[in-house]
């Protein structure tokens, strides 16, 4: 469990590691909390010759609502979101993420951006961002780019960033009217990647369902959404039958394959539950 | 924690002051251990150390073409690189014996039998350099069809082991109990039930993974050897027999232990490496696994392919069981049992019930899987049988539409029928099932349990309510049939009283976090009137500690804690004398009493333990030896048979299956009590480790014998968490032929924790025609039965 050898930097800004990122391009990994690098790298999986690491760097840790939307500071540690009053209070999705991600002492360590950037298909942030339609902010060598989460994964560990940008802030629309939200994760045992998880974000308007976004953590290549099971809510009533629609729906457009967390049948069958539960649990949040 | 029952039947005899047995003294090594000043075989660090690392094979099956260390070797700092021909050459070293005489490779030259198996050693001056040297051995396999599955293994048509004369995969067969009888109460039986079931291959995962530092002193030809060791002294021996370096020559040192479960009981191929790379270079050598290494590489446990069949009357009276069994032995039967048990004691298995008969037979199998099986937290095969037996009685009891409680009431070994002899040859020392039964029904509150699992039954709610009343057998063991590599299994202790009234207290085997520096302690101020602080316990360390055969199987307590009671006896037999000369009485007009000697009928004369220890070294009768310190060797008449009886509840999740152990109540009887904190620690983590194979522990191999639950991400121990609050209880039945009337207790948690949670589970889904389960009992499992009978989510 000993990782090959590599060389260090700690740039004290982002201008600084956007240059080491530049100059040592492909050999050249960001190093941010490292609770999905240092463990690749450990068992030799990853073997990156240049570590850049980004946690010296001031002001990518933070938490503010500002009069548009709610900014996360990329470097912003799993344990901050789980601790903050505004997050439990206003986002309640992402409370719920934040809660179920890894141990407390992953989450000490782990953040938000680099949940993201490594767009492992089993963390539970891509789903959750994906569901808050969230927007990115990246900087490069020719400055800040946004970029749509929806534009973001692009594979299995494959995100739109270029090797020299680095993922500065999250941005996330402030609850409107009407709006809740959950995460509900099923886990083989407490700190476990999902065996599925299901984010849901939605609007209730007059006991309809005016908008709904839902992510899948764990049951495709990527992260994904559930776009059938939104279609299903979207425009009903979000109870009885037109649950079990939306768990359907999402149960027939996952692709989840067999592994020891179970056959793909049961994986499918659990986003179906899973997804009713969530729906059921974020309706109840619009009422309170 | 949650202690239902008080201590109302523990027994008391010393002051607190004293702290003799019964007393619920807080452990003596947990200050170094909560300040991290514990010192572990990685916390030794030797000048000129260098570090060993292992290359592993990626095949479960393969001949190996050619080793290529060049590249390692040219990597500065890289010493050497040791291989199977290597070996060899010095002296037939790639063979090593196991402890149940078969074979196992240190390291192979013709072919590689296992994922993970240790192909070749490297050296170098830093840990880092040999990680990375690792990486640079280049070899050559041609992969060979694996044989993963125990049944198929016996087809031969892939032979594991070439190296043996016997072209068979087929290991052994053992039996035991009577067959004509069996099968002829069979005949008779009008009721019979029979299920298969397979308790799956577990691994132990102690916090601290196995390693070693052997440092061999060229210029005294003598090896000093740190080792994560359950057993040191026997483990001296083996190094000596197999090394040929004169066992003076040798000291074992087992410091601090992260938890040994059985699992440091074999020797591996590492801890040989180790040495003979120290040998090599003359140098101290480190050796550390990391975790996948462990998980992946070392001793297994379990792996039991059964099929059993229960008999009873009419009535419901249980009369013979007939079990037949494969083991899944891996590449080597590298089994840590007595040498007269191939299989353990695992014929301990009709269990708390009385019958007439019973016929056991066991078969092993050579598989492409790593060697074992360890008794992981188990006298040696008793948790399968344990399961098995708990698992056929529920059964029975359901089909016979009994009360699975009522059921095991009725066909019990009675009080009055103890020491009960039981069909399979074991001699019960005492036992009282039918009041641990009830108290734990008490305590739970089964009758009413029971009318609220009814009436969700009708709402459509599934709960389940388990018992497993078990009984173990431990303390191996009386020198007649119990020995390992022929030293017979007795188990010492030596205690010297220092002028000032202090002690040391030497013992032959070795925590791994029993709280030994603790208990015996206890024992000794029981038995001597010094305070257990005054008393300092030393072990593991094979120039200082008596030799003894080590701590497993729960034998620490029934061997070496009877020891330490016999030679403290021993030394209260001299103080007498010494009492009498102080006194100027006849040694028949003084008794004893907590920690003096006294006239009988005039208490005011009296000596104290502490005053007759100075007399020892200052003022003692002319003729008698000075001094004051005694040893004992002391060889078990028979086991000890500690019992208990636990109910779990469970509640189903209708949607995903999930089982929730909402409630466990474990009533314990094991004898006299040394310390209730220390037992009640012992079940709380004995149950965590039932409940870890019951719902989510299972090695996993696909059919090319590679192990996909290499790492924590897919071996599932459970966290605090997962666990249950844990209720205890517990009954007081001393042994009768043991000194302290003590039976040991770290592993009967273990043993019947799974058979409880299982039935539990069982029984909450038996109406939709579910007999039987096999642990780990994980949700996509009972998903697939809900599902099949139509039951989802309301
Ligand atoms: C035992 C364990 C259990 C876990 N369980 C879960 C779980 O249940 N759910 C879950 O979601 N996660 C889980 N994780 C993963 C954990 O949340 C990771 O911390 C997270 O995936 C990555 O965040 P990090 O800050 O540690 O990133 P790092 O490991 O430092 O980096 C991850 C990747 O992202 C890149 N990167 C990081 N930051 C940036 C940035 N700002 N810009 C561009 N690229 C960047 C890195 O170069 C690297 O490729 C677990 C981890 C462990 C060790």
């Amino acid at each position: 469990m000993i990782p090959g050898k590599f060389e260090y930097f700690a740039p004290s800004s982002v201008k600084e590691a956007i240059g080491l990122l530049d100059r040592y391009g492909e050999d050249a990994k960001i190093l941010a909390g490292g609770q999905s690098l240092i463990p690749a790298m450990r068992f030799r999986l990853a073997q990156p010759e240049i570590l850049v690491d980004i946690n010296r760097i001031e002001g990518l840790d933070y938490i503010r609502e500002l009069d548009d939307y709610l900014a996360i500071g990329a470097m912003t540690r799993e344990a901050s979101l789980e601790k903050s009053a505004l997050i439990s209070q206003r986002y309640p999705l992402l409370a719920d993420t934040a809660k179920v991600i890894a141990d407390p002492l992953v989450r000490n360590m782990a953040t938000v951006g680099g949940n993201l950037a490594h767009a492992d298909p089993a963390n539970d942030h891509p789903a959750t961002m994906l569901a808050y339609d969230a927007t990115l902010v990246a900087e490069g060598p020719d400055g800040d780019t946004i970029i749509g989460i929806d534009d973001f994964f692009l594979g299995l560990f494959e995100t739109s960033l270029a090797k020299d940008q680095i993922l500065k802030e999250i941005r996330l629309p402030k609850p409107g009217p009407g709006s809740g939200g959950a995460y509900l994760k099923i886990e083989r045992k407490v700190g476990d990647y999902a065996v599925v998880g299901v984010a849901i974000q939605l609007t209730v308007e007059n006991g309809t369902v005016t908008a709904a976004r839902i992510g899948l953590t764990n049951v495709a290549g990527a992260p994904m959404r559930a776009k059938n099971a939104e279609a299903a809510l979207i425009g009903n009533a979000p109870t009885g039958d037109i649950l079990e629609k939306a768990g359907q729906a999402a149960a027939a457009e996952c692709e989840p394959w067999s592994d020891l967390r179970g056959s793909e049948e049961y994986k499918r069958d659990m986003v179906r539950i899973v997804t009713k539960r969530a729906i059921r649990k974020a309706v109840e949040r619009v009422g309170a | 924690m949650s202690i239902t029952e008080s201590d109302k039947d523990v027994r008391i005899t010393t002051p607190a002051d004293v702290c003799g047995m019964g007393h619920r003294m807080k452990r003596k090594e947990d200050p170094r251990f909560i300040q991290g000043a514990g010192h572990y075989v990685d916390d030794i660090k030797l000048p000129g150390m260098l570090y060993l690392d292992i290359v592993r094979s990626p095949h479960a099956h393969a001949k190996i073409l050619n080793i290529d260390a060049s590249a390692a070797l040219a990597l500065p700092g890289v010493l050497a690189v040791i291989t199977g021909q290597d070996l060899k050459a010095a002296g037939n070293l790639h063979m090593m014996p196991t402890l149940m005489s078969d074979t196992q490779m240190v390291l192979p030259i013709e072919k590689v039998v296992y994922y993970a198996q240790e192909v070749c050693a490297v050296v170098a001056t830093s840990r880092y350099i040999a990680a990375d040297a690792v990486e640079l051995v280049k070899v050559d396999y041609e992969p060979l069809p694996a044989v993963v599955d125990p049944f198929q293994a016996l087809k031969d048509e892939v032979i594991v082991r070439e190296d043996k004369e016997k072209k068979s995969n087929h290991v052994w067969h053992w039996e035991t109990g009577n067959k004509d009888a069996t099968d002829e109460v069979f005949s008779r039986s009008s009721k019979v039930v029979k299920q298969k079931m397979h308790i799956p291959r577990i691994h132990v995962s102690s916090i601290e993974t196995c390693g070693m530092v052997a440092d061999w002193d060229k210029i005294n030809e003598h090896m000093t050897i740190y080792m994560t060791s359950q057993a040191p002294h026997a483990h001296r021996t083996v190094v000596s027999l197999v090394s040929g370096i004169p066992e003076h020559k040798i000291r074992v040192i087992s410091p601090d232990i992260g938890g040994g479960f059985g699992g440091k009981v074999p020797v591996y191929p590492g801890y040989v490496c180790t040495i003979v790379a120290s040998l090599v270079t003359g140098k101290p050598v480190k050796w550390i696994e990391d975790r996948s290494e462990n998980l992946q590489a070392d001793s297994f446990a379990r792996d039991y392919h059964i099929d059993a069949e229960l008999a009873a009357d009419a009535n419901g009276k249980i009369t013979g069981l007939r079990v037949k069994t494969l083991a899944d032995d891996g590449a080597a039967d590298a089994a840590a049992n007595p040498s007269k048990f191939p299989a353990g004691l695992y014929s301990i298995g009709t269990g708390s019930y009385d019958m007439e008969a019973a016929h056991f037979e066991v078969d092993a199998a050579y598989t492409t899987k790593p060697p074992g099986g360890v008794a992981y937290r188990c006298s040696f095969r008793v948790t399968e049988a344990v399961h098995m037996i708990e698992r056929m009685t529920d059964i029975m009891a359901h089909d016979l539409g009994q009360d699975p409680a009522e059921f095991r009431m009725k066909n019990f070994i009675k009080k009055e029928q103890f020491p009960y002899h039981s069909p399979t040859g074991w001699d019960y020392d005492s036992g009282d099932y039918h009041r641990a039964l009830r108290l734990a029904m008490d305590l739970i509150g089964y009758e009413d349990l029971r009318k609220e699992q009814a009436e969700k039954r009708q709402r459509g709610e599934l709960m389940g309510i388990g018992i497993s009343s078990f009984t173990e057998i431990v303390g191996a063991g009386p020198s007649k049939d119990f020995d390992i590599l022929g030293i017979k299994m007795f188990d010492s202790c030596e205690i010297r009283i220092h002028p000032t009234g202090s002690a040391i207290v030497r013992i032959g085997v070795q925590t791994q976090g029993q709280g030994h520096e603790t208990t015996f302690a206890q024992i000794v101020a029981e038995e001597l009137g010094l305070p257990a602080s005054a008393i300092t316990v030393e072990h593991g360390d094979t120039d200082t500690a008596p030799y003894g055969l080590g701590t497993y199987a729960s034998r620490s307590t029934p061997t070496a804690g009877a020891a330490a009671a016999v030679a403290a006896r021993k030394i209260r037999d001299k103080a007498r004398k010494i009492a009498a000369y102080l006194l100027e009485a006849n040694e028949e007009d003084l008794e004893w009493d907590v920690n003096k000697f006294m006239v009988k009928g005039s208490p005011t004369r009296a000596k104290t333990i502490q005053e007759i220890a100075f007399a020892a070294y200052t003022n003692f009768p002319q003729g008698m030896e000075a001094g004051m310190e005694a040893v004992n060797y002391y060889d078990p008449p028979n086991l000890t048979f500690p019992f208990g009886s636990y109910i779990c509840v469970v509640d189903i999740d209708k949607g995903t299956g999930e089982v929730k152990v909402r409630r466990f109540v474990a009533v314990d009887d094991c004898g006299n009590i040394i310390n209730p904190l220390i037992v009640e620690g012992q079940i709380h983590g004995g149950l965590t480790m039932g409940l870890a194979p019951a719902l989510f522990e299972e090695i996993v191999y696909d059919e090319n014998g590679q192990n996909l639950s290499g790492t924590f991400m897919d071996y599932l121990l459970p966290t605090s968490m997962e666990t249950p609050k844990w209720e205890l209880g517990k009954t007081v039945t001393p042994s009768p032929h043991h000194p302290i009337g003590a039976k040991g207790v770290g592993e009967s948690p273990t043993v019947g924790a799974p058979p409880a949670i299982a039935n539990a589970v069982v029984d909450a889904l038996w109406h939709l025609g579910v007999r039987h389960l096999e642990i780990p009992i994980t949700p996509p499992k009972i998903w697939k039965i809900l599902r099949d009978n139509g039951i989802d989510e309301d």
